[in-house]
């Protein structure tokens, strides 16, 4: 009952990987980037690729550990293992990585990356909130533009500024609509393919090719949804998972979940719906326009980090979710902090089932973690 | 014919079995984990079936739970331990609201509604710190049989363990043990650091109505007492404290 475009979607990073490496060949200009406050849409505007980059497998991590100390989160670790052990093609090939201030392990960590590949490193403000700290994300963007074009010999004008946008735009509503076809009770799309789906989505080297296997892929649900097949029944609960990134390698919990009989209908997080909530709005300068898209990206690195809460009531109201799984990498301390207050939240305004899970991108806990979360499915059914 | 249903619980030091008839516990047997959890399950049943003179075929449900619990092949359902303690200590006392359970690998606190459902539950993390595994390799460094634990330790002044990990812990007693300090405080501190990171669970939580204290280290009298003081509140426990587990999988079992 798997769509079949899903082995299309599977398929992804190796051939990117192959295309990253063509484009490389025929001079073509890559920017990395690892975090979701990001702005792809810069590093398109000055003519170059605009990709993600690995961090998401436990394979590199004991490599990144002779430089990082161990009880480190292990998307940090495993993001400058990748780096440092050329096993993420799209580090190899990136001429620039764009990093920005986020958590306090990242910026240290990239302090390390920028010995072995240049860095621009965006400075975050703390807050969302207020003027003062839009204006200075702005200044922000002008920073990375100028860079931009000093680095790359290239003018990046409003028109090039605006096309991108418009792909970005588009490329965003094409995943949220795919995000959206799990809103069908039952679910159409596992969780777990899901979530390969929408993290697949930041290796698209030629973003057309990418959103148009996207196209195919919610075609077909739409005609399974026309027929009524599902890979679940009104017996699986619908969960809702937030917290930190995941992808493949680091799915286990989503893993977990479904085989232990739920179906994972919402990803909150920044390799699922966060980041393709919003658009970049078009009817005004664009670097400004970008700046505002971006600062309100609710990641809990951004004090206070109220929206995140209200993201994760809306996706619980519009997904008719079951129970909210918070996950917070081991050693996270903004994600675990916040856990605390999304919880009473959830219990002040839902009142739905919570589990927050600490874990790493190790195996040696499966057996607990599968514990919790039969446990937390068990508080569901009768 | 009579239903009866057995609940058996693999834990990661001793495994429990518990048969219910409908109306009460009929039966209770228990027996170190060892090497082999499927080795030990089956022990259990044959005694169980021993003690009650029933037929394997008279016992119309099995339930395995425990972490031992997947390597069970012959129970007809897998129950975590979280829902099992819940609706064993709601069977032993239907006042219990709460229950806090230290086994040997892991410590829990669950709450439970006027049904014995729960509603929510903490587990500690990876770490062994507030386990029967820190209070057992603490035993070993002061040696002494961890069930000496609490009455050595009584009405001695508490020695200060700083550390939860149970790696650095045990360090840290060997030197105590090294600058001449009393087994008997260094047994209370012990106790202490336990119950530290028991109440930090705890009230994350939110503890509610009555408090009903199982799992292996329940048999730690003293411990239950600092963890009174502690919440401030009357915490239950049982002989039967052990078996929790087992008689919340028989009970669920049942229907
Ligand atoms: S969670 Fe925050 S720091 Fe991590 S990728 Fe998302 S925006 Fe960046
Ligand atoms: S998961 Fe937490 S610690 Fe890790 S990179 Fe993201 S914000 Fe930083």
């Amino acid at each position: 009952m798997r769509p079949k475009t899903m082995s299309k979607v599977d398929e992804l990073r190796g051939a990117n990987a192959i295309a990253i490496k063509e484009a490389k060949e025929k001079g073509e200009k890559v920017v990395g980037m690892y975090c979701m406050f990001s702005p792809q849409e810069l590093a398109l505007a000055a003519g170059a690729r605009a990709v993600s980059l690995c961090g998401t497998s436990n394979n590199p991590i004991e490599e990144a550990e002779k430089v990082l100390p161990r009880n480190l989160c292990p998307l940090i670790k495993s993001s400058y293992g990748f780096a440092i052990t050329d096993t993420c093609p799209y580090f190899f090939f990136s001429d620039l990585i764009l990093a920005e201030t986020t958590c306090d392990g990242k910026k240290k960590m990239y302090e390390e990356m920028a010995k072995i590949k240049p860095l621009h490193l965006m400075e975050l403000p703390q807050s969302s909130q207020g003027e003062k700290n839009l204006n200075f994300w702005v200044n922000e963007m002008m920073e990375f533009k100028a860079f931009l074009e000093d680095f790359y010999k290239v003018e990046i004008t409003e028109e090039n500024l605006k096309d991108a946008i418009k792909l970005m735009n588009r490329e965003r509503d094409t995943y949220k609509k795919l995000h959206q076809m799990n809103m069908n009770k039952p679910a159409l799309l596992s969780g777990v393919d899901m979530l390969l789906a929408q993290w697949a989505r930041g290796f698209n080297v030629d973003k057309e090719k990418g959103l148009a296997i996207i196209e195919d892929l919610i075609k077909e649900l739409e005609e399974m949804k026309a027929k009524g097949i599902s890979p679940y029944s009104e017996d699986n609960p619908r969960i809702l998972v937030t917290g930190t990134p995941m992808g493949l390698g680091s799915e286990k919990l989503v893993r977990l979940l479904e085989d232990s009989g739920a179906s994972v209908v919402a990803l909150e997080n920044c390799t699922g719906y966060k980041p393709i909530d919003t658009n970049v709005a078009l009817d005004k300068d664009p670097l400004v326009a970008i700046a505002e898209k971006y600062i309100k990206l609710p990641c809990s690195c951004m004090t206070p980090n109220h929206d995140r809460f209200e993201l994760v009531k809306k996706l619980a109201q519009d997904y008719q979710v079951d129970g909210i799984v918070d996950l917070a990498w081991q050693a996270c301390h903004t994600y675990t902090i916040e856990s605390y207050g999304l919880r009473e939240y959830i219990k002040d305004e839902m009142e739905l089932p919570f589990l927050q899970i600490e874990t790493d991108y190790s195996d040696s806990d499966l057996g607990q973690l599968r514990t919790r979360v039969e446990a937390f499915l068990e508080t569901m059914v009768s | 014919m009579k239903k009866i249903s057995v609940g058996i619980d693999i834990g990661s030091v001793a495994s429990k079995a518990a048969a219910y008839d409908g109306q009460e516990i009929i039966a209770l047997a228990m027996r170190p984990t060892g090497w082999s959890p499927r080795e030990v399950g089956q022990e259990l049943l044959d005694e169980i079936l021993e003690k009650t003179g029933l037929e394997r075929e008279q016992i119309h449900a099995i339930v395995g739970t425990g972490y031992g619990r997947v390597s069970l092949p012959f129970v007809d359902k897998r129950i975590t331990e979280i829902s099992c303690h819940g609706r064993g200590a709601f069977y032993l006392d239907k006042s219990i609201r709460t229950v806090i359970d230290i086994g040997g690998q892991d410590s829990k606190i669950i709450k439970i509604n006027e049904k014995g459902q729960v509603l929510d539950f903490l587990m500690n993390d990876k770490c062994a710190a507030g386990t029967g595994r820190f209070l057992q390799v603490m035993a070993n460094a002061l040696e002494v049989d961890v069930s000496e634990l609490s009455n050595l330790a009584r009405g001695s002044q508490a020695a200060k363990i700083s550390s939860m990990c149970t790696v650095f812990a045990e360090s840290e007693v060997v030197s105590l043990i090294g600058e001449g300090t009393d087994k008997s405080s260094i047994a209370h501190g012990l106790l202490n650091s336990v119950a530290e990171k028991i109440y930090a669970l705890a009230g994350r939580l939110g503890v509610e109505g009555q408090v009903y204290f199982s799992g292996g280290v329940s048999k730690s009298e003293l411990l239950r007492e600092i963890l009174e003081e502690k919440l401030k509140k009357e915490i239950l426990h049982s002989q039967d404290s052990q078996y929790v587990g087992a008689i919340g999988g028989a009970v669920l079992g049942y229907k």
